[in-house]
């Protein structure tokens, strides 16, 4: 089966092309990219005035499945990242029970090939049941086919575990995914420490317990040779550790959510729990420290953090409501209006952040649209405005932070494996 | 309606109208909002110097007391405001343990309102409950402190107090000594009087100050006697030693001995400075009883005003559901 995508500009910087070409998948793959591409293809896009580009990479993604399925599952999670644009998403291992063991690995292998809609990659539990206490078999898990290990929602407090883990992953040639936080200093917060916590009267979540666990988990990784990614950073001091373990040539890198550098505390103006997540939205500077760590290639990565959660843990007491927010359908239309927009980055740079540089981290063959590779690719209406609503989302639950936000920029199509799993039918145009 | 029992009918009508169903916090009103529940709430105070103690503003309405934190004073006090109205009233105490039963605030709200009760005044540990709670019930919801957010009904009664023995807000220089931290009486003093133009400093140990108090616009000071120096008033909080958070209180002869009001102290002040206290107070730790009983204190007159305070907000809020309905038919 052919599929043509004429006429749309191509942004592949891993192949440096910027240009508007035409782009041909025969079967799953991508067979050619030219101009005036001349065959009977049995489906065409126009892709006139629109951006084609590989299918994003979303390196943080809660599924939920197994256990927590009435959140979230692999079909429902999978549907709502083809709506967004991201063909390939990197499950966290936060399940009930949690993936920590080769079995479990395997055993959500199996509902992937049964219900995935896009490539779902996995990574598995640093700890035994997230409780950082013991290692997790790392060799074991490694041969199962994991591409990172993490205990995303937790840090383990222990140093000498954490060290421990980073020997191990650095033998086992496997990615350790870094939740920075520090419950000690946390504590029972729920908010940004500071001016916000202090007006609503809630308890505030202070930023060393970020960076003082970024700053230990970059220096274990660099005493074991290992490699360490920093998840969704939030404030500016981890931004500043990041880029100084850069300059010193430490191999760290980092990603950034959408919320983090498009909302502030100050947006929190009530108690909207769909604005509550884990770090929380800390402050202007912060902002614009991220933005610029996004700029100069101090953070890597825009990843969604996609973290659904019913309206039955959402809506109520503020302090009893869940942490976290779904972004998968969002995050492109985030980055692109609050980035690159506002020229902080170009289309290129913004397929680094969204797709090849998550790929590259976790060394996975995803993220460029190179002749013969999987032909994961979306296009997109740069300039087509939307407005978030309740009733459109894909996802099985609908906590998004940008609810009756308008947006630029707009998926048209996604193909995974040369299918086309997601088309916009809306009345936009 | 016969002006004679429903004084201040007329009054209210003359001034712009309130539009809100619900009282949540001070920091969403405007200057103008809350002088009109003082104004309100003067016409109110008369009432309770009757023989008969009593008023029909609100015969035929029901007012549901929704308690989920023990509390005897604003209980009562809504409870007699309520009666002095003429409302029906009922009082919900439910123990924390209830909630964990799975029984939600917003359930419990709901079964309210199908009971067609037209007034939740609510109490709750959580900060935003009574938000959270006005958003899903079509009934008027009064807070009566949400965790240590806002508790607005307090700090009307403690303006209403000072405006009554001073004469005026604007430009007065109060003071609030005590965990500030951890008191929604301190938040909705602090909104309630700078936006009636009065310049309030709070006053505690550094770890009962908490971050960016001075954004929502409070001076800062660890010093007693500096907060009392030119003051006009002071308002002192309740020690929470029952509390139960990690933060190394000082003990209780160590506050007092720092932070506590005693004569001494109040001797070197503005000698006609007026003293508050939402109580229940400590005494001897606060302050002595010499202050709390002494002629600087307006203690006990808070309280009555406060009767008058929570009669405006519960015929103000009670008022425009009324309006609305009548729109609908």
């Amino acid at each position: 089966m052919k599929l043509l995508i004429k006429g749309g500009r191509i942004i592949d910087p891993a192949n440096n092309l910027n240009e508007i070409l035409d782009l041909l998948v025969v079967g799953s793959k991508i067979s050619r990219i030219g101009k005036n591409i001349q065959v009977k293809a049995a489906k065409l896009i126009d892709a006139k005035d629109k951006l084609i580009m590989p299918g994003l990479v979303d390196m943080h993604v809660h599924l939920r499945e197994p256990g927590r399925e009435d959140k979230e599952t692999v079909e429902s999670g999978t549907k709502a990242a083809a709506k967004g644009g991201v063909t390939s998403v990197l499950a966290m291992p936060n399940t009930e029970p949690a993936i920590d063991c080769p079995k479990s690995v395997k055993l959500f292998k199996d509902i992937i090939t049964k219900k995935a809609h896009v490539n779902v990659f996995i990574s598995a539990a640093i700890t035994k049941g997230r409780f950082g206490k013991e290692l997790t078999n790392i060799a074991g898990l490694k041969k199962s086919g994991i591409v990172a290990i993490t205990d995303d929602g937790s840090s383990p407090d222990s140093r000498k575990l954490m060290s421990e883990a980073f020997k191990k992953a650095a033998q086992e040639k496997v990615l350790i995914i870094c939740h920075c936080e520090d419950k000690n200093l946390s504590r029972e917060g729920v908010v940004n420490k500071g001016f916000t916590s202090t007006r609503l009267g809630l308890r505030g979540i202070s930023r060393e317990s970020e960076y003082e666990r970024v700053a230990r988990d970059i220096e274990l990784a660099k005493a074991k040779k290992a490699s360490v990614h920093i998840a969704h950073l939030s404030c500016r001091e981890s931004v500043e550790i990041v880029a100084e373990a850069k300059r010193k040539g430490i191999k760290v890198t980092a990603e950034t959510a959408p919320h983090y550098f498009s909302l502030s505390e100050e947006d929190l103006a009530r108690f909207d729990t769909n604005l509550k997540m884990n770090p929380p939205l800390r402050n202007k500077k912060d902002i614009s420290v991220i933005k610029k760590g996004l700029k100069d290639g101090t953070i890597d990565v825009i990843a969604s953090d996609h973290a659904p959660h019913t309206e039955n843990e959402k809506d109520i007491e503020f302090e009893r409501a869940e942490f976290g927010v779904i972004g998968l359908e969002t995050e492109l239309a985030v980055a692109i209006t609050n980035l690159v927009r506002t020229a902080i980055l170009d289309w290129p740079d913004l397929v680094n952040k969204m797709a090849y540089n998550p790929a590259k981290i976790l060394k996975i063959d995803k993220g460029t649209l190179g002749l013969g590779k999987q032909a994961d690719i979306i296009v997109v209406s740069p300039h087509q405005e939307w407005v978030v609503q309740k009733k459109e989302i894909y996802s099985k639950s609908k906590n998004s932070c940008f609810l009756g936000k308008k947006l630029t920029g707009l998926v048209e199509f996604t193909v995974c494996g040369g299918k086309i799993i997601y088309a916009n039918v809306n009345k936009y145009k | 309606m016969n002006p004679e029992v429903f004084p201040c009918r007329d009054k209210y009508f003359e001034q712009t109208m309130w539009q809100r169903k619900d009282l949540l916090g001070l920091e969403e009103l405007s200057p103008e909002e809350i002088r009109q529940v003082l104004s309100i709430a003067e016409s109110f105070k008369e009432v309770s110097t009757r023989g008969i103690k009593k008023v029909p503003a609100l015969r035929g309405k029901t007012v549901v007391n929704l308690f989920y934190e023990p509390s005897t004073r604003t209980r009562v006090s809504f409870e007699v405001a309520s009666k002095r109205l003429s409302a029906d009233v009922i009082n919900i105490a439910i123990e924390a343990s209830s909630v964990k039963k799975g029984e939600t605030l917003i359930d419990t709200g709901r079964n309210i309102e199908a009971l067609k009760a037209d007034i939740i005044v609510v109490r709750h540990g959580s900060s935003g409950a009574a938000e959270m709670l006005a958003r899903h019930v079509g009934v008027s919801v009064v807070n009566a402190g949400d965790g240590w957010h806002e508790h607005p009904t307090q700090a009307l009664l403690d303006i209403f107090t000072l405006k009554e023995k001073l004469g005026k807000i604007k430009d007065l220089k109060v003071s609030i000594i005590g965990d500030i931290a951890h008191s929604r009486v301190a938040r909705s003093n602090i909104w309630g009087l700078t936006k009636l133009g009065a310049k309030v400093t709070v006053c505690a140990p550094k770890m009962l100050i908490p971050p960016g108090i001075e954004e929502m616009g409070a001076s800062v000071t660890h010093n007693l006697d500096e907060a009392l120096k030119d003051a006009d008033a002071v308002n002192v909080l309740r020690m929470q030693f029952e509390r139960d958070e990690n933060t190394a209180f000082p003990g209780r002869l160590q506050y007092f001995k720092t932070f506590g009001i005693t004569q001494a102290r109040l001797d070197k002040a503005n000698k006609d400075i007026i003293v508050m206290h939402p109580g229940p107070i400590n005494r001897g730790v606060e302050m002595s009883s010499e202050v709390a009983d002494g002629v600087n204190s307006v203690i006990l007159e808070q309280v009555t005003n406060g009767i008058a305070v929570r009669m405006a907000v519960l015929f103000l809020v009670s008022a425009v559901r009324e309006e609305k309905n009548e729109t609908i038919n």
